[in-house]
């Protein structure tokens, strides 16, 4: 029998279900090869553990737990939901916890860590676990049930998602990667435009992206509502995970013939850099059309653009600057080993010397926790994800989404800004 | 089960920072996450609501964050059930996890107005709208949906699937 054409989400699905073929619609039990959870997920995931009534969680080496988003504990709440992970970590024997120090923002720190590879199927308790897809990866964010049950039983339910194709053509215009490709995206099809569904991204112009580009764009596919991102596994992705991935992995590519529910094609050859406006991110428009906008702070960091290749575009603009007066610049390396790269390569001191601050590690103002959150009526541009209400702090400020390259050059003048603005200027 | 109660409306892409905003989520206990849920959309809510009391709201109910104290904030704080157009694909997993009832029915969520009062019969996913006369059909679950609903939500679930070995 002649086997069906299927997407590379569907072929993942299909061998961790035990399965010759899936389709979408489908519900299926299947097994993960790494689960994660954080501090504010995992206490929850715990509880539920505990009620199941279990003695051993069914891998050890296969959950990764780390306390990303109220750490270092900011209050006393917040230090006893720690504890709670640390200790079951401790009980459990769980060999991927990763303790202040040694953390970063786990959606930076597990491929860093090699965790994660191509043909994987992750799941974790936190929507941007889709992250994993520039990797080639089947991995999807969920709830912190979910992670109790899959510590348990190795196990997930899922409903195989439709796919739909976003094929990207032509060349990319300076100061544009792949932020500015996944909010041009969200634009044009809204932030449930890809609902329930696997997002595939294709073309001559993302396999031009960098690695870390490819993380950015992935990270934000539950911004349109998806299940999973996923990208094709090439040499950048290989280039990426040798000497870091520590198990076996299996490359999946989707078949010619494979079944969309939709084919977008995006011409990227004219596209400006994007900043998406409060409070959706699917608001998101050129930058040269919202250069009127006054900012307080900038938040250059968190699991969409707190990688090297964000941190370098951030300095190179802001090399030899000075951050606006009445701006404050907050910059968020994403793990301990991209801070200690970043001050080898002199990034730090550009930022401190522009009069900017950097944080070790964390989630921090992105869900507005803690280190950096805005008063009433304050405005901030942020490479983070997400834009609503209330989102980095009080519920009537507005975040602006950007790329790190408009968040440098909006810190410097005070306002968004494009980047040429600030490049060679000699402010 | 039927449950009666009147409506709260809300509008689309309600997301789980404005259900319960993440400055609460330092705790995970249901009491203290309903005492704010949401909050930052409607700031009465939580105050106001009474046990067993209805959400309606528009499409991409949920979206955003993962969080499970999502769900939870609305069920501790006594809504009986979420009505909407569309759910977002987390928030509707962790709503069947925990046992928050929830229907997705397009009309209902554009035409159902605040404080009217609506009857709901979850096995058949009838809604009434006893203000208006209106009776709307809600989108089955599957049958594996069905399952864990039945079961009492995904740990008694799993709990079954160990015992059976």
């Amino acid at each position: 029998m002649r086997m069906m054409a299927m997407t590379m989400t569907e072929k993942i699905l299909a061998a961790h279900a035990g399965k010759e073929e899936v389709k979408p619609g489908e519900l299926i039990n299947a097994r993960v090869d790494l689960v994660l959870g954080n501090d504010i997920t995992a206490p929850v995931a715990i509880k539920e553990f505990a009620r199941i009534g279990v003695d051993k969680v069914f891998d050890p080496e296969a959950i990764a737990l780390v306390p990303d988003h109220f750490t270092p504990n900011k209050d006393i709440k917040s230090a006893e939901q720690a504890k709670m992970v640390r200790e079951f970590a401790q009980k459990y024997g769980i060999v991927n916890y990763f303790e202040v120090g040694r953390m970063g923002i786990e959606h930076c720190l597990l491929p860093e860590q090699g965790l994660v590879g191509p043909g994987d199927l992750v799941i974790g308790a936190d929507s941007h676990t889709c992250t994993y897809g520039a990797l080639g990866a089947f991995s999807t964010g969920v709830g912190s049930t979910d992670m109790a049950a899959a510590m348990a039983l190795g196990e997930v339910w899922l409903k195989v998602p439709p796919s739909i194709r976003f094929h990207y053509y032509g060349t990319l215009p300076p100061w544009v990667g792949g932020k500015d490709l996944i909010l041009y995206t969200i634009g044009r099809i809204g932030v449930d435009g890809a609902l329930y569904s696997a997002m595939e991204f294709t073309g001559e112009a993302v396999a031009a992206l960098t690695m870390d580009d490819r993380f950015t764009m992935a990270n934000m596919a539950i911004e349109a509502g998806a299940k999973n991102g996923i990208f094709p596994v090439d040499e950048k992705t290989l280039t990426y995970i040798e000497g870091r991935l520590k198990r076996s992995y299996k490359v999946y590519a989707s078949d010619p013939e494979a079944e969309y529910a939709k084919e977008y094609e995006f011409d990227v050859s004219q596209l400006e850099p994007q900043v998406a406006l409060p409070h959706l991110p699917e608001n998101a428009r050129p930058v040269s059309q919202v250069t009127d906008v006054r900012i307080d702070q900038v938040v250059i960091g968190s699991c969409t653009n707190g990688r090297m290749k964000d941190l370098r575009e951030a300095a190179q603009l802001l090399k030899g600057k000075q951050v606006h007066p009445e701006v404050r610049l907050i910059v968020i390396p994403g793990t301990q080993e991209i801070y200690l790269q970043a001050l080898k390569e002199g990034l730090i001191s550009i930022f401190i010397e522009a009069g900017g601050v950097v944080s070790t590690p964390t989630c921090g103002p992105c869900l507005g926790g803690h280190m950096g959150i805005l008063a009433r009526g304050e405005k901030a541009v942020a490479t983070t994800n997400r834009n609503f209400v209330g989102r980095m702090g009080h519920p009537e400020s507005e975040v602006y989404l950007a790329g790190p390259a408009v968040a440098a050059a909006s810190a410097v003048k005070g306002r968004i800004a494009h980047p040429e603005e600030v490049a060679g200027d000699g402010n | 089960m039927v449950i009666k109660g009147k409506v709260w409306r809300f509008g689309d892409d309600i997301d789980t920072d404005v259900i319960i905003p993440a400055r609460y989520l330092n705790t995970s206990d249901p009491k203290e996450l309903a005492a704010h849920c949401m909050e930052d959309a409607d700031p009465e809510f939580a105050r106001r609501v009474q046990p067993g009391e209805i959400i309606v709201a528009g499409n991409n109910f949920g979206c955003g964050s993962s969080r499970e104290h999502a769900p939870l904030a609305i069920k501790a704080a006594g809504v009986s059930c979420v009505v909407a157009a569309t759910f977002a694909r987390i928030f509707f997993r962790n709503a069947f996890n925990i046992g928050l009832p929830i229907l997705e029915c397009a009309e209902a969520a554009r035409e159902v107005k605040a404080g009217e009062e609506l009857e709901i019969n979850l096995e058949e996913g009838k809604i009434t709208n006893l203000t208006t006369g209106r009776v709307y059909q809600a989108t089955p679950f599957p049958k594996f949906m069905q399952e864990l609903i039945a079961a009492g939500g995904l740990i008694p679930y799993v709990r079954s699937r160990l015992n059976r070995g």
